[in-house]
């Protein structure tokens, strides 16, 4: 720890409830100047909701916070920008259109005063070199990667003079490579002087990055330590209350029938630019193959052309033998094609829809659900009921609209929905995304099972030790093009890492 | 000290209700500002309007009579709102309704009401739906803004009529007039009793019924709600956007089809110019109805009958009280006008800056 031991935030007995659940129930938190603090939990532990209590967005229903020793009110986000906090939230809230700086001053000139872009733009520039935070200044949003909007992000809290920053799941949607940057950027702020709350549900960057963790269970703090004095196991010991032993997965020897045939597809992406190029493959039944590279690559439209939401503009896809190159999305469900998108909150729900009706989202035709031209709703209710306690979701209740649940928990949903289904063809992105230890273990769990029932599966994941211990391929996707496919026995991340960044699997070899 | 909005994580059930109830209350208070300025007592005026609405037989049979057109046009709209299509056309797609309706009986054909009604109900369902379709078909195709295409369809559906009764359908004994002659006696509509509330309104409250099941129970009903709430995810979900777009303005315009219908056959017994309330026209109205009722079928007839009451009352203070006819009309933006603003604090809540804000630098 650098610094004094000055106290940047403390929040003592914090509660603040929701119909039908206590997210935050009495939680003390000490973030010291100069620390970077890891929040630990399971899906729906109450992490955000703390964080938005901090940075105002929610007002506590008990409790007080004092940053640097002097207790304070927190109305809305502006009052928390005054005190030098700063939060990242998951999804960005930038303008495409708008370069770099102007998002960054966005909303920071008022009236008579405003900004001035090219002044801002040096500090911009300054402060990116001085925290190693690599974006140009000049560049329009739309031309960044996720990665690189994080950065911004970090740069728009730097700019407006945050001391504290809050950061929910940054890892969440970054590359190993990208992330390793991020922790480099999150160091030279320590060492500046800033204090930082970090959540991650992984482990091993939990230990590689934080001075203390505080792990909440259920709403409640139980237990503040330091990194030093501790280990995964028992980290997660203390955020489940028992073990989690990490399985191996072994592949099934024989495979079926090919489920997925794609063949010398060409696809464009949303702004009619090429996305796919000549992209030929198959999965066999029983089989896992997964698809790796670094987002952007094409990995988008891809898993829309093989769900039938995307129609290639060459080549043939074959689902089961039937050629369903120009089927519509609908005649893939009912072929047997189960889709796990990216964007869960955008594509995969109807966030003002209870839990029962996204359960039905994609199944509402068949028999099950149906009674006539009606929604058997008794059946949607009793199958949300289900799932809700096989995938330990964690919700008041099946009738609680999308929109509330924990980002954790609305990864559940969307994955219980899609994985029990009678499907032939599974495709799935990121699967374990943002998903707590238990969860993450539990599904994969079910994806081992399913392929050894016999099901062919996409994986589509931007972390390869995932991809190394469930698939039984590996393709990796660079510039819409396939640079190679490996097993995954023989894969090693050394030289997946290399076709990642363009070099063909002959050159890699 | 400034002032901005802020959107609400946490959504509020009691606004959700409080919203339309203060909206109407609101209104009324303003339109009292105005009322006094004018030099009227607005109790008395209130008073009476209440008393004529409601408090009489005579009244609320007029006032059902008003609802009736209210209540299919509001459910036609309720379900084009429902999926996030804005039709502004009901008032076109009840001229040309009406004027589907009469041509069944411009034909000559005269038979018994078992067999005249269905046939004018059919065309006035028929040529209201293809109204409709003009501008969802412009929409799935061109993707063409349907608030104008459907706003501007009014003018021309209105215009259509006019021509029609002003030259071929034009009755020679009408002394000038521009209306149809009187239908046939089996051209006209069952009226209840001896008041001027007819079958209609029963039809409406049957369609009511259909519209609960149809898009709160049905299959399609939460193809259209999940359209409405989250397009993309209804494409992820398999769902035909485009035939439920073309779906949902058949029945929409249909229905407003039905109510110039029920208008002619029930009320006016012919074509004329009027048919719906020059100061207020149904097919406006039903747009604040459908949004008032928050979008739900039992709402849509509720706000329609008291929506009712608010014409029959209007008309009432405008003979007794010499107040002029357009105190219905202002009321009636008012209402829309709170509505509106009030479902913005509903989702958004108003902060104010006490500091000045952080410079640039
Ligand atoms: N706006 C809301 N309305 C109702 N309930 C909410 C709301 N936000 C969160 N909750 C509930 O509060 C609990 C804690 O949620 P929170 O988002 O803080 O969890 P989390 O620890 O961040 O989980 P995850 O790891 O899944 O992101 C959950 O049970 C969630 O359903
Ligand atoms: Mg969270």
């Amino acid at each position: 720890m650098v610094g004094g031991n000055k106290i940047a935030v403390a929040l003592s007995g914090i509660t603040k409830r929701f119909p039908g659940v206590i997210a935050n129930d009495q939680v003390d938190l000490e973030l010291l100047e100069g620390e970077i603090h890891t929040l630990l939990g399971e899906n729906g532990a109450g992490k955000s909701t703390l964080m938005n209590v901090l940075t105002g967005i929610y007002r506590p229903d008990a409790g007080t916070i004092s940053i640097w020793g002097k207790a304070v009110q927190l109305e809305n986000p502006k009052d928390a920008i005054e005190q030098g906090i700063g939060m990242v939230h998951q999804s960005f809230k930038l303008v495409p259109t708008h370069t770099v700086t102007e998002n960054i001053v966005l909303g920071l000139g008022r009236g008579l005063a405003p900004v001035k872009i090219e002044e801002a733009q040096t500090k911009v520039a300054e402060l990116s070199a001085q925290y190693g935070v690599k974006v140009d200044p000049a560049a329009y949003v739309w031309q960044l990667s996720i990665g690189e909007q994080q950065r911004v992000e970090i740069l728009k809290i730097l700019f407006r003079g945050a001391k504290i920053l809050l950061l929910d799941e940054p890892t969440a949607v970054l590359t190993p490579q990208e992330a390793d940057e991020l922790f480099v950027t999150l160091r030279s702020m320590r060492a500046k002087g800033h204090s930082i709350v970090f959540i991650s549900h992984k482990l091993d960057e939990v230990m590689a990055i934080s001075d203390r963790v505080t792990v909440l269970r259920g709403g409640k703090n139980v237990g503040t330590v330091l990194v030093k004095d501790t280990n995964p196991q028992s980290l997660s010991n203390l955020m489940v209350g028992r073990e989690i032993k990490f399985a191996t997965f072994p592949r099934k020897e024989a495979l079926g029938d090919p489920v997925l045939e794609v063949e010398g597809v060409h696809a464009l992406n949303s702004r009619g630019l090429p996305a796919l190029r000549d992209i030929t493959f198959s999965v066999a039944a029983g089989e896992i193959l997964g698809f790796a590279g670094v987002a952007g690559n094409g990995q988008q439209e891809l898993a829309e052309v093989i769900t039938g939401l995307l129609e290639p503009t060459a080549g043939s896809v074959r689902v089961n033998g039937v050629d369903m190159t120009r089927e519509s999305a609908r005649r893939f469900i009912d072929a047997g094609v189960s889709y796990v998108p990216a964007d869960r909150h955008g594509v995969a729900t109807v966030a003002d829809m209870s839990l029962s009706h996204n359960f039905v989202l994609r199944r509402y035709r068949e028999p099950k659900f149906a009674k006539g031209p009606f929604l058997n709703f008794a059946a949607a209710v009793g199958y949300a009921r289900r799932l809700i306690k096989e995938f330990n979701i964690s919700t008041p209740s099946h009738a609680t609209p999308i929109r509330s649940l924990s980002g954790g928990n609305l990864q559940k949903v969307i994955l219980a929905r899609e994985m029990t289904t009678r499907h032939r063809l599974l495709v799935v992105m990121s699967a374990t995304r943002g998903l707590d230890v238990g969860a993450t273990e539990f599904v994969r769990e079910t994806l081992n099972e399913h392929r050894h029932k016999g099901r062919a599966i996409v994986l589509i994941s931007e972390d390869l030790e995932e991809l190394l211990s469930l698939t039984n391929r590996i393709a990796v996707l660079f510039h819409g093009e396939i640079m190679g496919i490996l097993d995954a026995d023989k894969a090693e991340i050394a030289s997946l890492g290399l076709m990642m960044a363009g070099q063909a699997q002959a050159e890699v070899a | 000290m400034a002032m901005r909005l802020e959107l609400r994580l946490e959504r509020s059930r009691k606004l959700e209700v409080l919203v339309p109830v203060v909206s109407v209350l609101l209104s009324l208070v303003v339109c009292a500002v105005l009322l006094l300025s004018t030099g009227t007592n607005p109790l008395t005026a209130y008073g009476a309007m209440l008393k004529e609405a409601f408090g009489t037989s005579y009244g609320f049979g007029e006032v059902l009579v008003k609802a009736t057109p209210l209540i299919l046009c509001g459910l036609g709209v309720m379900l084009a709102f429902k999926m996030m299509f804005w039709n502004i056309g009901a008032e076109g797609q009840l001229h040309m309704g009406a004027w589907g309706a009469t041509a069944v009986v411009m034909t000559g054909w005269d038979a018994s009401a078992w067999l005249m009604i269905p046939a004018m109900m059919l065309g006035g369902f028929a040529a209201g739906a293809l109204w409709a379709l003009i501008p969802a078909y412009l929409k799935v195709k061109l993707n063409t803004n349907e608030i104008i295409t459907t706003l501007l369809l009014n003018y021309v559906a209105i215009l259509w009529v006019a021509h029609f009764i002003y030259g071929p359908w034009k009755d020679p004994t009408s002394f000038g007039f521009p209306m149809t002659k009187q239908f046939p006696d089996g051209a006209q509509l069952l009226r209840f009793g001896d008041s001027r509330v007819h079958l209609g309104l029963v039809f409406a409250l049957l369609i009511a019924v259909a519209l609960y099941f149809i898009q709160e129970k049905s299959r399609w009903g939460f193809e259209i709600a999940v359209t409405g709430s989250n397009p993309r995810a209804a494409e992820y979900a398999g769902m035909n956007a485009g035939r439920n777009i073309l779906l949902v303005m058949l029945l929409s315009g249909g229905l407003a089809g039905i109510a110039g219908m029920v208008e002619v056959s029930g009320i006016q017994l012919k074509l004329l110019k009027d048919i719906s309330p020059h100061a207020a026209p149904y097919g406006y109205t039903a747009i604040i109805i459908a949004w008032l009722a928050r979008r739900n079928p039992w709402g849509v007839v509720l706000v329609s009958i008291l929506m009712g009451g608010l014409y029959v009352g209007g008309e009432t203070v405008q003979i007794t009280m010499k107040l002029p006819v357009n105190i219905v009309l202002i009321i009636q933006a008012l209402i829309l006008f709170f509505v509106l603003g009030g479902d913005i604090l509903s989702r958004y809540r108003l902060v104010f800056d006490r500091k000045e804000a952080l410079s640039g630098g």
